[in-house]
């Protein structure tokens, strides 16, 4: 197993570790429900070094990435970045990812990153280059992972402490764009983003500056009730905002149209998978959609558990299954989500999870189930 | 830190044994593992268990974790304060966290269990 730049960090802050994506990780430190609240209310700082980053440059950058991703990134300057998805040609998706676009370099060649998730790091460089070898040979795709910390500082104060470490002027970072900066005097890529559903940002620095900027991170935002935060209190967050975990709520085998993604997919260009969704969408059906659902009896839904239509019918076989569920520490209610037929989307429809042998009542409400106040 | 006035298994349950009645819970140390216990699924009065088979579930923000009867019998009571204060377990895990009670079937089962001080010596070597 892989460990990141800030695993001695994490051992002295008696973190849980746990298995994620080939990586040790921290699950939780001290206590996941205080990591979780002090995101929303205060502060949070996750290592997610873990994630992978590749650096795509050279003649045909642009048109390469634009071939694998689903979102249309021919307007997009440089400093800003996106969201999109990878699929294979049948429209099953094989990554969700953020590319950000940095400026050209001085010979004028245009260069990205493509920030990825660590259990699909290997998976989607293997396919990008495949593109890259048949399409568009003079691309130059590195694997930065290994070189990379990265470090989410999360919750409505995280401007307050980060700006302490530099001498730009994060505020002018409005959603979804980032600037090349120093924090402390490590060169560093900031964006403002995250997984969470909360103000905040994304870090990107080289892995021997991990140790010194976390540090000061926490000891900057100390004083202001931040915490270092685990894998556990990301997932509870990122469930509340309703966002995809991959190998959970999408996969291969689900489309971006059957997730809540058909917001990333641009058919007006031109990119692998396209014929599959437009057939899809043509079709004005999906054999399965996505939905968030409250429970409304006692009991908390999990990955994988069934879903009914009825709670008594014995013979009639699972509609669907739970890709996410947890207790929502925000909303103080058991949340979910879950592939089910389209006619069971609607906000206000009921059906059941079976929870180990009993069939539990859920109630279909809109994701996400968190918004940040503005 | 484990009282001494009932016996404990390698699964970290707890039975405090009273006449023909046993009542049952889980571990300080079985809380600590599971962190933040936010549901406890009580077994049905009259659910009959086997010794070292799950009696019930208890679980966390993360996780699912059976409960399993240190000895056999039928469930007679069950601690329904925990439905809504579920996280009793965690605060009081040897008194007012007791999850459920059995009538016992067969009481020499309590000799096969662990006394406190051999349930902290297991822990011990039990590496945790």
């Amino acid at each position: 197993m892989k460990q990141t730049p800030l695993d001695r960090i994490h051992r002295s802050l008696n973190g849980r570790m746990v298995e994620f994506g080939g990586w040790e990780m921290p699950v939780q430190y001290t206590n996941l429900l205080e990591e979780h609240h002090a995101v929303r209310k205060r502060a949070g700082l996750f290592d997610v070094s873990h994630m992978g980053e590749f650096e795509v440059s050279g003649r045909g950058a642009f048109d390469l990435i634009q071939k694998v991703i689903t979102k249309d990134i021919s307007k997009m300057e440089p400093g800003k970045m996106v969201l999109g998805v990878m699929c294979t040609e049948q429209g099953g998706i094989i990554d969700d990812l953020t590319v950000y676009k940095f400026s050209p370099l001085p010979n004028g060649d245009e260069r990205y990153w493509i920030v990825v998730n660590a259990g699909t790091k290997d998976k989607d460089l293997t396919w990008i280059q495949g593109v890259r070898d048949r399409e568009f040979p003079d691309v130059i795709i590195s694997d930065l992972t290994d070189g990379i910390a990265k470090l989410d500082l999360q919750g409505p104060l995280s401007l307050e402490i980060l700006k302490k470490l530099t001498k730009d002027d994060l505020s002018r970072l409005t959603f979804y764009t980032f600037m090349e900066t120093f924090l402390l005097d490590s060169p560093c890529v900031v964006s403002q983003s995250g997984y969470t559903g909360e103000y905040g940002f994304e870090i990107y620095c080289a892995s021997r500056s991990a140790e010194k900027i976390w540090n000061e991170i926490l000891k900057k935002g100390a004083p202001w009730g931040l915490l270092p935060c685990g894998l556990g209190a990301r997932d509870t967050l990122r469930t509340e905002a309703g966002m995809m975990l991959y190998g959970n709520d999408i996969d291969e085998t689900t489309t971006p149209f059957e997730s809540v993604y058909s917001f990333v997919v641009s058919l007006e260009k031109e990119f692998i998978g396209k014929q599959s969704l437009i057939m899809q969408k043509d079709l004005n059906f999906l054999p399965k959609k996505i939905c968030g659902f409250e429970m409304v009896d006692r009991g908390i839904a999990r990955h994988l558990y069934e879903v009914y239509d009825s709670s008594s019918d014995e013979q009639a076989s699972p509609i669907g299954w739970v890709t996410s569920g947890t207790p929502s520490p925000t909303l103080e209610k058991n949340i979910g989500m879950a592939y089910v037929p389209m006619v069971y989307t609607k906000p206000g429809t009921e059906f059941y999870i079976k929870i180990r042998d009993t069939r539990v009542k859920a109630r279909v409400i809109k994701l996400p189930f968190y918004k940040r106040p503005l | 830190m484990n009282p001494s006035d009932r016996k404990y298994t390698k699964e970290h349950e707890w039975v405090k044994v009273e006449g023909d009645i046993g009542t049952c819970g889980i571990t300080h140390h079985a809380q600590e593992l599971l962190t933040d216990i936010v549901f406890v699924e009580l077994p049905a009065i009259g659910k009959k268990v086997e010794q070292m088979k799950s009696a019930c579930v208890v679980e966390s923000v993360k996780s699912v974790s059976d409960v399993y009867a240190p000895m056999g019998g039928e469930v007679v009571e069950t601690n329904k304060t925990l439905e809504g204060d579920p996280g009793k377990v965690n605060r009081d895990p040897f008194e007012e966290g007791w999850i459920f009670k059995i009538k016992l079937t067969n009481p020499p089962e309590y000799d096969t269990l662990m006394t406190a001080d051999r349930y902290e010596a297991y822990l011990k070597t039990a590496s945790h």
